[in-house]
């Protein structure tokens, strides 16, 4: 199949992503799942919500899977990345990559969850056991609606 | 050059943490018809919210990340991009 990237707001089917990647040229298929983790640097999380620039998430998601392929030699390259609220343990994105070799297949699926995380606009809000909710800055920077 | 073409009003989208800090989803923005990436963020600082913005914030220019030194034309879709955080 081509490369595949989409934004969804419905829970992401791992098997389907699976499906979408496996071909009878394939050798190994790895499925990657991100999922919210209850602890982030320390504060306990209940939830997240995760909003994009849509128009362009979508753009820069979908120009990372066909540079993936292009770069890895394989057209098997899927990519759902969830937005709205989720709780804990939800899966927010899954990447499956086919190829026909496990090692290209695990440098691919690596590569394409640092590159998503490196320039894809999309943000996650979390949200504490105090009731307060945060935008995550990676930077490290002070974000808006923290203290000084 | 015609008076009428020497400004021109930008919009400027917002999301998350900066639209939280501006208070809004969009700003316009007025700038020379010659203006720059830079010029309109140097205008967006003249905003109530606008110290909240960290020092060189992303700017894409029509769903592309661009440099500050990059034109901008009337009618671009421009948009200020906090630090990403996706995954």
């Amino acid at each position: 199949m081509t490369p595949l990237a989409s934004l969804v707001r419905a829970p992401i089917d791992p098997i389907a992503l699976v499906r979408a990647a496996s071909s009878p040229r394939n050798g190994a298929v790895i499925l990657f799942l991100g999922a919210v983790r209850q602890v982030n640097e320390g504060r306990d999380v209940t939830g997240i919500d995760y909003a994009a620039y849509e128009a362009m998430a979508q753009r820069e998601l979908q120009a990372i899977v066909d540079e993936g392929a292009t770069r890895f030699g394989t057209a098997d390259v899927v990519v759902e990345h969830r937005l709205g609220e989720l709780q804990v343990e939800d899966v927010s994105v899954g990447i499956a990559v086919g190829h026909a070799h496990r090692d290209a297949a695990y440098a691919a699926s690596r590569w394409v969850i640092e590159e998503l995380k490196r320039r894809v606009p999309i943000w996650k809000r979390e949200h504490y056991t105090d009731g307060t909710r945060e935008w995550v800055d990676p930077t490290g920077h002070v974000g808006a609606g923290s203290p000084r | 050059m015609y008076d009428a073409i020497a400004h021109m009003t930008v919009t400027v989208l917002l999301f998350a943490s900066y639209a939280e800090a501006f208070g809004a989803s969009s700003l316009a923005v007025e700038v020379a018809g010659n203006a720059t990436v830079a010029d309109v963020l140097s205008n967006v600082r003249t905003h109530p919210g606008a110290d909240r913005l960290p020092p060189m914030p992303l700017v894409a220019v029509n769903q592309q990340y661009a440099d500050p030194h990059a034109l901008v034309r009337d009618g671009d879709e421009i948009a200020l991009i906090p630090p990403v955080a996706g995954g």
